[in-house]
């Protein structure tokens, strides 16, 4: 939202105006307005989760979660989207000390990590279609594909916002704009992986067990 | 074979996917008809454009517009033109079913005919009511609270501008295959690939999704303008109460349009994939889409519902010169509506054979929001006790609501009532209940609210005597199409039958053609009423403030400037406008410069493309779809490299448009 | 007001057109009954606010007009007054507390899962309702019959219907006898229902199912006890049996089906339908279930998808023509496998040979 849409008021960076104007009395919307944007997009994601316990018994006679998830890749991929939220803290840390170079560094290792996810899950998907267990085997596994991808296909959203984002810090710097680009992609990417978490958990962890 | 008639061979070639010539239905009358007429009036629009070099005023100052104003009275438009095609389904309906009676086949096969009644309730919900709906809230909301605009004015365009591709791709069904045939929510498994193997459902999916992306990024634009943009002063408790209607209305929207999205798009998945949510084997569960759809479906009516109450709130203190009796509990009552409308979807299906504890649980939950709603009703009653009721056309539609709005307010309680139900499930007079409600609560609200706040877009009143026209005739109309529905429903008649044996029934069936005819003409005194108008503008010329309005939309111009207020306002407590009238109160004419975001085409760019690429699945035309992604997803990352969005109104230019403003 | 003076000439005139249509006003079993009473209750417990409300909503805006004589009573200021906001909840309430008894009462009495409780059990009759496209077919399995479209009864006896559908939702509806419930594939729902007195009812489905949709009617017979046994020994005399394959070829759709019967019903055919598993080959849903409660069919389970399809032998057109499928061309239909896995651009028309071979299969 921050990057498509400059809010009416805030810190906004346009031609100069008198300074103090009363126009700007308020604070910036968008901080509340990704947020909200954030609780539909969980509803989204609740929907998704309560499907995967509703259906996610139905088999038809296919493959169950013990026959199809491997512990240790799933853990190595929670472990790349993990490790990515810590780095795009640190590049936070460097965005906030007007460290350019640092903050650039640190969002492409978070960049790279998120790709890391990403190509795992690709790889994985490839595989359960390549052996027969594509999402229209059973029931299970559409909920499956459909709840983890539609995960996937949010990390990518934010992959490619960040390249965006990181190419317009380079190009501007640090400004107030761009720091408040930061901020809300960095809300954006917190949240999957708070949404991994729950899917990590409830799709494979509770399955296994 | 079921009939003679098959439908055109699946083939599919890389250019134009599953579309071929066959899909296209020159071989219908009433089609080519409808496609020549606005081939027609589509030349004609374009040679006045021309002819009064009307293109780029108009690309300039309203297709590319953030202003919220141009945008609420876009949707307003666009709710007219889909409410036109909503209502020429209605009366095909009408006509068919007072024909088809006792063996008599009518003019419509069924093949047409269920088309008909399902693109009549997905237009009249999705595109002429929350167009409506939307386009009110737009307008008047940010004026009550003393804003500028919306919070982020460029998703407000690009929301408007995909609920427009959403209409576009419904009724480019109409000459390019065919629309749904499910009924308006697409219960599977019937709408799962194998028993809706057309491109009706894909056309169904596709449009509403692309809608839904406008409507959900709507109302989080909404809610955090309603935080964060009120003018200084005000808190919560002295906002108006159509702007408390908005936040609730769109903090349902937030909450419950996901739950669309979710779940229409796990339909199109299993549509598309082959993916097995609702089907009958492989272990879907067809009852999750019921209970899904419906969680969305029953906030759906009081998203519709909710702002229409605000607008009758404040119409009533308005001609009633009083203050809305019972602010405080009336705010309460909408709260507990929006809560309660999660808990309650179960009544939609008490039939699917929930035990006896399930339905009672949801039948009770279902009365109880009549508790909040019936205060609400008291609370409008007591506003005009004691007060100066001045009989004004948008009087006259609240008062029509009242008495309507009850009725229907009683049948459905009566429908809450599961053993009830269990009779009068699917049965006309459920269809006679939700217009009742609908015509009655959401149409009368709309038209109340245009007569009301029209002065305000254009600086001149409505012609008086075709709005109490169009009121009489929708007002007797109404009656007359829906009381023989409940009638038949009593005699448990089934809804969206083609034709029916038992000829005793079609004189109810004619009775309510006659209704809808009635309407019809209510329908025609509106627009002749518009047009009227505007060519007596002179004549019908007001003040900013022709009403004696008690909201801080009546402190602006009219109509008003682009930036609204010419200052800030501080606001000390409700009706705030109403007490700086009685003080006396005159705008500063010292101005400064005001800062303002400026037009953009993103929005309608990327909407564009959206239309192309929902059309380009419905065909299974990979090549275009992918194309068209990539072109929203360029133009969308484009946009995020324009830092420069804003500008500023000189003093002059405000003190131009404030001096012209008085002359008016 | 002219709104208000329509009203109750037109209802009177509508209910005066024809007054023993009303089946649900006017029923003739015990289940529409009490339904119908219910009714009546509520309304009545209603009217008790809304003919106030219907009352204020057109005298207040008369009696305070703004062009009234006397304006003494005008009250700018009167925005609150507890003692009315107490009346104003308290009112509703309460009636919302008596209607909440009745239904929790009604609804309990009139689960129509429930035997209806005045009438002996043994007696019941069992009628399997299966709503095929675009027909009824009723099973009695204490005689060994069927009938496609006809539903005969004994008066005075509850029926004990069970439900399912082949392909889509539907519900039956027996307004004069009572409520309706939904029939769904793969599942059985149940009702009970019963008639009071002997007589013709109508029935049908009243939930949208596809282009047959309209003529899905069926008449209700209720007759007296020998009646009955005479219609079932007639459709004894028959000769069709219903079997799992003249239940595959009943089941292909067609609109406006005669009324027909079936002697001899096979063993189990009711339950193999709730399964999906009327054709040969197929894994019934309950044995799926067991199946999936252990965990499923291991990866070797993969190859055998076919074994628990249904619904694609079932594919229809907007017209309700069958659409054969072939199994051996996985790719033929853009609706499926477009997956990796089957994208099979090559195979995008169905061989006519094979498929019609398929159709013979399956009944179809």
């Amino acid at each position: 939202m921050t990057m498509l849409d400059t809010p009416l008021t805030g810190r906004i960076e346009g031609p100069a105006g008198p300074a103090h104007s009363a126009d700007h009395a308020h604070a910036s919307p968008t901080p509340i307005g990704f947020w909200i944007y954030l609780m539909s997009d969980c509803i989204i994601f609740g929907c998704l989760f309560a499907t995967y316990a509703v259906l996610g018994y139905g088999y038809a006679g296919g493959p169950a979660p013990h026959d199809l998830f491997e512990p240790g890749f799933v853990a190595w991929e929670t472990a790349l989207l993990l490790f990515s939220s810590i780095t795009f803290g640190i590049a936070m840390l460097r965005a906030e000390a007007h460290d350019l170079k640092g903050t650039t560094l640190w969002l492409i290792v978070t960049g790279l990590l998120g790709l890391g996810f990403i190509a795992m899950e690709i790889y994985e998907f490839n595989h359960l279609i390549h052996i027969g267990a594509g999402p229209d085997r059973s029931a299970f596994l559409s909920s499956f594909f459909v709840l983890v991808g539609t995960h996937g296909l949010h990390v990518t959203g934010g992959l490619i916002w960040l390249v965006t984002l990181t190419i317009q810090l380079n190009w501007k710097g640090l400004t107030s704009a761009n720091m408040q680009r930061l901020s809300t992609l960095s809300m954006f990417w917190h949240f999957l992986d708070l949404v991994w978490i729950g899917v990590f958990s409830f799709v494979y962890l509770v399955r296994l067990v | 074979m079921a009939t003679e008639h098959v439908q055109p061979a699946e083939v599919w070639t890389p250019i134009f996917g599953r579309l071929t010539l066959d899909w296209i239905p020159y071989h219908e009358p009433i089609l080519v008809g409808t496609f020549g007429a606005i081939v027609l009036g589509g030349l004609i629009l374009l040679a006045i454009l021309t002819k009064y070099r009307l293109w780029v005023p108009l690309w300039k100052d309203w297709i590319t517009t953030i202003d919220h104003k141009k945008i609420g009275i876009m949707y307003m438009i666009l709710g007219f033109i889909m409410f036109i095609r909503g209502f020429a389904d209605a009366l095909m309906m009408r006509a068919q079913q007072a024909m088809a009676a006792g063996g008599a086949e009518g003019y419509l096969p069924p093949h047409h005919f269920d088309q008909v009644f399902t693109a009549h309730g997905v237009i009249m919900i999705f595109f002429v009511a929350m167009a409506f709906v939307t386009g009110i809230m737009n307008y008047v909301m940010p004026a009550q609270i003393g804003a500028r605009d919306v919070a982020f004015p460029f998703l407000n365009n690009f929301s408007f501008w995909m609920t427009v591709a959403g209409a576009l791709l419904v009724n480019i069904s109409l000459f390019v295959g065919e629309f749904a045939r499910v009924g308006w929510l697409a219960f599977p498994p019937l709408s799962g690939s194998d028993f809706s193997t057309g491109p009706g459902v894909d056309y169904y999916l596709w449009s509403l999704q692309i809608a839904g992306v406008g409507t959900t990024l709507s109302g989080i634009n909404l809610v955090a303008t309603i935080f964060k943009m009120r003018a200084p002063g005000m808190k919560l408790f002295d906002m108006p109460v159509f702007t408390w209607t908005t936040l609730c209305t769109n903090v349902l929207i937030v909450a419950a349009f996901p739950v669309l999205t979710a779940t229409l798009a796990l339909l199109t998945l299993d549509r598309y994939l082959g993916t097995h949510f609702f089907t009958n084997d492989m272990g879907g569960n067809a009852m999750m889409y019921v209970n899904l759809i419906w969680i969305w479906g029953h906030p759906e009516v009081y998203i519709l519902i909710i702002p229409i109450f605000g607008v009758f709130s404040e119409i009533v203190s308005t001609f009633s010169g009083k203050p809305l009796f019972g602010y405080k509990t009336m705010v309460w009552a909408t709260a507990c509506i929006m809560v309660l409308s999660f808990v309650v979807w179960l009544h939609h299906f008490f039939t699917m054979g929930s035990g006896a504890n399930v339905n009672t649980f949801f039948g009770i939950t279902t009365m109880i929001i009549a508790v909040p709603t019936g205060v609400k009703i008291f609370n409008w009653l007591f506003t005009m006790y004691k007060g100066r009721v001045r009989f004004e056309v948008p009087m006259l539609w609240t008062v029509g609501f009242l008495v309507t709005f009850t009725i229907g307010g009683m049948t459905g309680v009566l429908l809450a009532v599961p053993p009830v139900d269990f009779q009068l499930h699917n049965t006309l007079f459920l269809v006679a209940h939700f217009h009742n409600v609908i015509i009655g609560g959401v149409v009368f609200g709309v038209m109340a609210a245009v007569t009301f706040w029209w002065p305000k877009a254009f600086g001149f009143k409505l012609d008086d005597r075709w709005g109490k026209r169009s009121f009489w005739f929708w007002c007797i109309g109404f009656y007359f199409a829906f009381m023989p529905l409940y009638a038949l429903g009593l005699m448990g008649v089934t809804r969206r039958m083609n034709a029916y044996m038992d000829s005793a029934w079609q004189i109810y069936f004619i009775v309510a053609a006659f209704g809808a005819g009635l309407i019809a003409l209510g329908i025609a005194s509106t627009f002749i009423g518009f047009f009227v108008s505007i060519k007596n503008r002179k004549a019908l010329a007001c003040g900013p403030d022709p009403w004696n309005g008690r909201t801080l939309e009546w402190a602006m111009q009219s109509p008003p400037a682009p930036y609204n207020f010419p200052q800030e306002v501080h606001v000390r407590g409700r009706d705030e406008w109403w007490r700086m009238k009685q003080e006396g109160f005159q705008w500063s004419e010292i101005y400064e410069p005001i800062h303002m975001p400026k037009n953009t085409a993103t929005g309608v760019l990327i909407a564009a493309f959206a239309l192309v690429l929902g059309f380009a699945m419905v065909w299974y035309i990979w090549w275009l779809a992918i194309v068209s992604f990539l072109a929203c997803l360029a133009i969308g990352i484009a946009h995020t490299f324009n830092y420069n969005r804003d500008y500023w109104i000189p003093e002059s230019d405000v003190a131009k448009h404030e001096q012209k403003g008085a002359l008016a | 007001m002219l709104r208000r003076l329509k009203l109750p000439p037109l209802l009177l005139a509508v209910l005066a057109l024809s007054g023993c249509q009303y089946d649900v006003l006017n029923p003739s079993g015990w289940v529409a009954l009490e339904q119908r009473n219910l009714l009546i209750i509520s309304t009545l417990l209603m009217l008790i606010v809304i003919i106030p409300v219907l009352i204020m909503s057109v005298y207040f805006p008369w009696k305070y007009r703004a062009r009234r004589e006397d304006q003494s009573d005008y009250d700018p200021e009167f925005e609150h007054s507890t003692s009315l906001e107490v009346v104003i909840w308290g009112v509703p309430i309460l009636i919302v507390a008596a209607l909440g008894i009745y239904t929790y009462i009604y609804t309990h009495r009139l689960d129509p899962y429930k035997p209806i409780e005045h009438l002996s059990a043994e007696d019941a009759i069992e009628v399997q309702a299966v709503s095929l496209d675009w027909k009824w077919l009723f099973i009695y399995p204490q005689f060994g019959v069927a009938s496609v479209n006809e539903l005969a009864i004994p008066a005075g006896r509850q029926v004990e219907f069970k439900l399912s559908s082949s392909t889509v939702m539907n519900t039956l509806s027996i307004p004069a006898l009572g409520g309706m419930v939904y029939s769904m594939a793969g599942m059985q729902t149940k009702l009970h229902l019963v008639a009071d007195h002997e007589g013709v009812y109508q029935g049908r489905s009243a939930h949208y199912s596809g282009p047959g949709f309209s003529q899905m009617t069926f008449e209700t017979q209720a007759m007296s006890d020998q009646d009955f046994a005479a219609w079932v020994s007639n459709a004894k005399g028959v000769e069709t049996p219903l079997t799992r394959a003249s239940y595959l070829e009943l089941e292909a759709p067609t609109i406006a089906a005669p009324v027909s019967y079936y002697s001899d019903v096979e063993d189990g055919l009711f339950q193999r339908i709730v399964g999906l598993c009327v054709q040969d080959g197929k894994v019934c849903m309950g044995d799926m279930m067991m199946q999936d409660m252990q965990g499923g069919g291991g990866l070797e389970g993969l190859g055998n998808g076919a074994a628990y399809e249904y619904d694609r032998y079932r594919r229809i057109d907007g017209f309700g023509n069958p659409i054969p499928f072939d199994p051996a061309s996985e790719g033929e239909s853009h609706g499926h496998g477009h997956d990796d896995m089957s994208m099979n651009e090559d195979n995008k028309t169905a061989h006519p040979s094979d498929a019609a071979k398929e159709y013979a299969q399956n009944g179809y």
